[in-house]
């Protein structure tokens, strides 16, 4: 019994519909318990009454309070900021400048740069994070947010560059050989022609490091033990885990929030991420 | 990349013969070319050689260095770990973990990436927005998330289990269930990156492939079979190993699960070194394990590299 074409398309959409709603369930599930948790009173929390997958006794904003007012999460907000937007600036710095030679200034042993670069990319940070420890420690900043200013950037420039150079590989060579017989010295070159045709680049880039820096977890963990020093990942789940009572719906709070920023980021630049994901293998 | 074009080889060539001052000056600035470029270039690698070469050779010397990091022991190390049940379990977990939840993510992604690329094109904006948040949430957290629905009493996954009809499991704490909530969880977090790879390599196959098959009069199968899984074979292969390298080396899950429990059941190379190496003070140990990971990323890199050369030529 073969229906008609017009049938069968709404029969394949159903079917398509129906497992993609599956997979959202799958995904979405885990980030909606987390908000429903940390708007729910203990009392309902610890109950075994009733449904748990949805509000009963009434919403409280009590844990959010309880975050900013009793437990250190607005110092580690702030080690996270004081963190992330230098990391930022320099990784940035770093990469804009190399992809630029790398992809334009054609000096002896630029093609192995860039072999490297990639190769450095795919380092992941649980390999090397033990000689790092010792690496930290002999500068003295074991202990010190300052120990992720030094670290993150290995985890973000290799694909920065490696993406920005994607980006100035695709400008016409026309337009800087003119430039260049105007006159023009490689700094006017690089911010007046390079930067502006490559802001989508920028911004996937900018996107990446920032990521990084505010979600990294093993080298906070590995490298500072003090509270006054820690950042959100980590500062939220060894510390606001207090002895054998879980708080559980002040600890979603602020596991939530913590998550906030990166997620936003992402909501209002999809496409710039998605650009930034997709690199890697379309261009490949 | 970063070749002298011919244009330029050819200013350079011809210049001697007529020299204006224009032209002179040009010249030169080719001449600094190479100057800039190394220039502009030495912060990356100084990154490089300072925080990622020397740090690799210099894990390779404490893992051959005691306890104490006083003495040379050459090897022992190693032979140590190799005669420990506990490093067997975690080369066994790590090979589990690592396939299938690569395994698991490939077939979900692909089949996630298909299904959005059936639905009409201004849904799938959404889909397709909503599916990533798994990979931006900062996984650490997220995993706090899953912790709490392991929760065996008051959470959600066994009040629904109960309520399905089956018997309540106690996630975290019995070996295969422990192994069996981490696995989920690094699937969770992985599908999406596979499908939003996958979906881009769809949009990218030249839409008359379809058009002539179809006139062949292939169906949906076949033309799975023999137009869309041959021309993603390249994107299939380079985030299968890409997500080895990144799968094998996962922390922040088992780290906030179960910190490779119950008895060292979960633990990865990366948590067992952090585990030994940070957590109980034996740094050379520590860095002894976290290097049998290399063997398998210097093998995963040197093919993905491969394919990225073979796509690109």
């Amino acid at each position: 019994m073969i229906g008609s074409p017009r049938a069968r398309r709404t029969a394949t959409l159903l079917v398509c519909y129906g497992i993609v709603g599956a997979f959202m369930v799958f995904f979405l599930f885990p980030p909606y318990w987390m908000a429903l948790t940390s708007l729910k009173t203990n009392q309902e929390i610890e109950s075994l009454e009733g449904i748990p997958l949805i509000i009963q006794q009434g919403a409280t904003l009590k844990h959010y309070r309880d975050l900013f007012t009793k437990t250190d999460f607005l110092v580690y907000l702030k080690n996270s900021v004081l963190v992330t937007v230098p990391t930022v600036l320099v990784s940035m710095v770093i990469s804009v400048m190399a992809a630029y030679a790398l992809s334009r200034l054609g000096f002896l042993g630029a093609g192995v740069i860039g072999t490297g670069v990639f190769l450095v990319y795919l380092v992941p940070d649980s390999l090397l994070f033990i000689p790092l420890f010792k690496v930290i420690g002999g500068l003295g900043l074991l202990n010190s947010k300052w120990s992720l200013l030094v670290v993150y950037p290995t985890a973000i420039v290799p694909f920065c560059t490696w993406l920005l150079i994607g980006y100035f590989a695709s400008i016409p060579r026309e337009l800087d050989e003119a430039a260049l017989v105007d006159g023009a010295n490689h700094f006017q070159m690089l911010v007046r022609i390079f930067l502006p045709v490559a802001v989508p680049g920028l911004i996937a880039a900018t996107i990446f490091a920032f990521t990084v820096s505010w979600s990294g977890f093993l080298y906070p963990l590995a490298f500072i033990y003090s509270s006054s020093e820690q950042v959100l990942t980590a500062g939220t789940v060894t510390s606001l885990i207090k002895g054998d009572v879980y708080h559980w719906g002040g600890l979603m709070a602020g596991a939530l929030l913590a998550s906030l920023p990166p997620v936003l980021l992402y909501a209002f630049l999809m496409d710039y991420y998605i650009s930034g994901l997709t690199a890697g293998s379309t261009k490949a | 990349m970063g070749r002298v074009s011919p244009d330029t080889a050819a200013v350079h060539a011809a210049a001697p013969a007529r020299v204006t001052p224009a032209r002179a000056r040009l010249l030169v600035r080719l001449r600094s070319r190479s100057a800039v470029g190394i220039v502009m270039t030495l912060p990356l690698i100084l990154l490089i050689v300072g925080l990622v070469a020397y740090p690799f050779f210099y894990a390779i010397y404490l893992s051959l260095l005691n306890k104490r990091e006083t003495a040379f022991v050459g090897l022992d190390n190693f032979r140590f770990l190799l005669t420990r049940d506990t490093f067997w379990l975690v080369v066994q977990t790590s090979f589990l973990f690592t396939s299938l939840a690569v395994l698991w993510k490939a077939i979900l992604g692909l089949t996630l990436a298909l299904v959005i690329h059936t639905l009409p094109p201004r849904g799938q904006r959404v889909w397709r927005g909503l599916s990533l948040i798994p990979w931006v949430m900062p996984l650490a957290l997220s995993s706090l998330g899953w912790w709490w629905i392991y929760e065996p009493t008051h959470s959600a996954l066994n009040w629904v289990l109960v309520l399905l009809g089956f018997s309540p499991k106690s996630w975290l704490a019995e070996p295969f269930w422990a192994r069996f909530s981490v696995t989920l969880v690094n699937i969770w977090y992985g599908t999406p990156f596979f499908m939003i790879t996958y979906l881009a390599g769809l949009k990218s196959i030249p839409q008359e492939l379809y058009e002539s098959s179809a006139i062949d009069g292939a169906n949906a199968a076949q033309r799975l079979r023999y137009v869309t899984l041959p021309m993603l074979k390249n994107i299939i292969a380079i985030t299968l190993l890409f997500s080895t390298i990144v799968t094998l080396a996962t922390f922040d899950i088992v780290r906030v699960l179960t910190r490779g429990g119950p008895r060292e059941w979960t633990h990865l190379f990366g948590t067992y070194a952090f585990e030994l190496g940070i957590a109980s003070g034996d740094v050379p140990l520590g860095a002894a394990v976290s290097l049998f990971m290399f063997p398998i990323l210097a093998v995963s890199a040197f093919f993905i590299l491969r394919g990225i050369r073979r796509s690109t030529s």
